[in-house]
């Protein structure tokens, strides 16, 4: 070997900011995760936000009750806008869920690394968005009551569902993806429940916890099982989380209403639900990481990748929105192409230019650096993203069905305040839900945190 | 108080590090201990093998449990649709399978998750509220940051003086005994 030869100049590599803030042990990630659920006292902020969402819960309750007595014509809906908030929330709701199962399933199965610290409290996000979500096709049948009659049982009456319908399709899947998230999301917890039990400070911690738990002793043998049915229903997890919101756009796609029968739904539905997840997830993580000190764990590597993943799949759903509007004139079929015209200068094209400026034009910030590294940005763009895929789903159903075939069909559409003290509710069950798992719960999943220490420790802190 | 009977169910290893517990596991097996269990704080990578376990059936149940839903979800539609109420909806044949295929989809992603789970959880035999580990006081940080490996009576190489000591010489932190409360 030469000895002249200078030496070669190390490339330059940026550092990643870390998954997990180094220093930490075992011990130190239980007891901080740990410590938020055990021993923390009840702050102020806690109680006001509590009691604010409580209340909100309230107003559901008493719309709901309302909406029992009186029917669905206390709501702006009649022929032809049939569907009106109800189906709207009930997209935007389902979708939010989305994110949730992409961070626990896809990216466990991408074996990405800095999903752990936040896949515990995304499920538990997805689970309550479904729950809220649930609720809107429930009452909109108008006879919730009756509901059961969408699942096949062998009546009195011999009827059966019709299963060549898109609605019992949605009965199926959407109550599938419920039971497999609570699953998925229980299997997760049953180590962190053992931890809290053993932690436990009284006793009444001690048999709750103890008794949801199982008597999990974390014996190699149960790990061994645990971690194989864990990765299978990651995998059963990841096909499911794309088919709920394919089926759910099958309400649309398969009628022949101008600007619902189009291929490109599908699929632009499913990026849209990542989209509006993880702007949910996002609007959750910001403030829960502030109020219980947890910026060791969910770090600005965690802000930095969501921001990025919800910059491409806002992409993909631009690209959406484009093809809708290229196929439209590219068919020539008239209604196509009127429906189109009227998203731009309709009655509703307000909401339309208001969806372009949240959905694609607002994110493109997302390309800048400093714009992902400033949280308090990213928290409002969130809450941008969020509204703006909200007013996509209000667009989608409130254009096409006030625009279709013939003029005499055309209508207006007008929320009254009983849709949107519906829709505050449920915002407020979601948020009340949200603050009882924060403090009744491990918000990150601690015996994978423990896990990642080991694995940091092996790697000497460093980051793939 | 009454007079409880205990017997030994075993004598307990704790550690410190997975590398540890790993490298105690196995050399209690090439020590000829048939009947050693680990218990650890999050899954460590090869101990289940270390310590003879390899084979699970929980795939196998999942499988099972999808084809269960799968075919039970067209079945359904199909007796449902072609034979026991057929409905003419615009023309189509009875067995209009294509329309069938997203609920025969979520069925067979929903047995298959039941079976993964409550298959698990049945191998593992839980909910099983005691066992005998959990008398062990310091058992209680196997679920934060220590690593336990135990040696059971039934193990016919057993012997209470000497596989404690077996557990000392392999650097465990401390050695205690495991009791059975009848």
């Amino acid at each position: 070997m030469s000895v002249t030869q200078p030496p070669l100049k190390a490339p330059e590599i940026r550092r990643l900011d870390p998954v997990l803030e180094p220093g930490h042990t075992y011990a130190s990630v239980t007891d901080k995760i740990a410590a938020v659920v055990l021993t923390r006292p009840l702050g102020i902020g806690w109680l006001a936000g509590f009691t604010l969402t409580f209340s909100l819960v309230m107003l559901l309750f008493g719309s709901l009750a309302w909406l029992i007595v009186k029917g669905v014509g206390i709501w702006g809906i009649n022929i032809p806008i049939g569907w009106g908030f109800a189906i709207v929330n009930f997209v935007w709701w389902i979708g939010i869920g989305h994110a949730g199962t992409l961070i626990s399933a896809i990216l466990f199965l991408l074996n990405q690394k800095w999903r752990t610290s936040i896949n515990r409290f995304a499920e538990a996000m997805t689970l309550f968005a479904v729950a809220c979500a649930g609720i809107f096709p429930l009452i909109h049948t108008g006879r919730p009551w009756m509901a059961y009659y969408m699942f096949p049982y062998p009546s009195t009456m011999g009827i059966w569902p019709q299963f060549r319908s898109p609605l019992i399709w949605d009965v199926f899947a959407v109550s599938t993806y419920g039971t497999v998230s609570l699953m998925f999301w229980f299997i997760g917890l049953l180590p962190d429940l053992a931890t809290l039990r053993d932690r436990a400070k009284n006793r009444i911690q001690q048999v709750i916890y103890g008794a949801l738990a199982l008597g999990w002793r974390g014996s190699a043998h149960h790990w061994h099982r645990y971690q194989s049915a864990y990765l299978l229903l990651a995998g059963l997890a990841t096909p499911l989380v794309l088919s709920v919101h394919t089926v759910v756009s099958f309400d649309f796609a398969i009628a022949i209403v101008p600007g619902w029968h189009t291929t490109i739904f599908p699929p632009y539905f499913v990026a849209g639900a990542i989209y509006s997840g993880f702007a949910m997830v996002l609007t959750l993580a910001i403030p829960l990481r502030k109020a219980y000190g947890l910026e060791d764990f969910i770090t600005m590597r965690h802000l930095d990748n969501m921001a990025k993943v919800m910059l491409a799949t806002g992409l993909i759903v631009a690209y959406g929105y484009f093809v809708e509007f290229f196929m439209a004139f590219y068919s020539g079929n008239k209604f196509d192409v009127f429906l189109a015209q009227q998203r731009l200068h309709g009655p509703y094209a307000p909401y339309y230019y208001a969806l372009i400026l949240c959905n694609i034009l607002t994110p493109q910030l997302l390309w800048f650096e400093k714009v992902r590294r400033n949280v308090a940005a990213l928290f409002v763009m969130s809450l941008v993203i969020n509204a703006g895929m909200w007013l996509e789903r209000f667009v989608i159903v409130v254009i096409s069905l006030t625009r279709d075939f013939v003029p005499s069909a055309w209508g207006r559409y007008q929320p009254t305040f009983w849709d949107f003290s519906t829709f505050i509710g449920t915002l407020g069950l979601f948020v009340m839900l949200i603050f009882l798992f924060v403090r009744g719960l491990p918000a990150i999943a601690i015996a994978e945190m423990r896990e990642l220490v080991a694995q940091e420790s092996h790697s000497g802190g460093d980051h793939k | 108080m009454t007079e409880h009977r205990s017997q030994l169910f075993g004598v307990m290893g704790e550690f410190a590090t997975p590398e540890q517990i790993l490298s105690a596991a196995k050399q209690a097996r090439e020590a000829g201990y048939k009947h050693v269990t680990a218990y650890t704080p999050f899954p460590v990578e090869g101990l289940a093998h270390a310590i003879g376990f390899r084979w699970t059936a929980v795939p196998l149940l999942t499988l099972i449990g999808g084809l269960g839903g799968g075919l039970t979800g067209f079945g359904l539609q199909y007796w449902v649709a072609a034979i026991t109420y057929p409905m003419n909806i615009g023309g189509r044949p009875l067995n209009s399978w294509p329309a069938f295929i997203p609920v025969t989809f979520e069925l067979t992603v929903l047995g298959a998750s039941i079976f993964a789970v409550v298959g698990m959880l049945a191998l593992n035999k839980l909910p099983q509220p005691y066992h005998p580990v959990f008398n062990v006081e310091r058992f209680a940080r196997a679920s934060t940051d220590r690593f336990f490996l135990c040696i059971e009576a039934r193990d016919p190489k057993f012997n209470l003086a000497e596989t404690s000591r077996f557990l000392q010489s392999m650097a465990a932190e401390h050695v205690s005994e495991v009791k059975d409360e009848d």
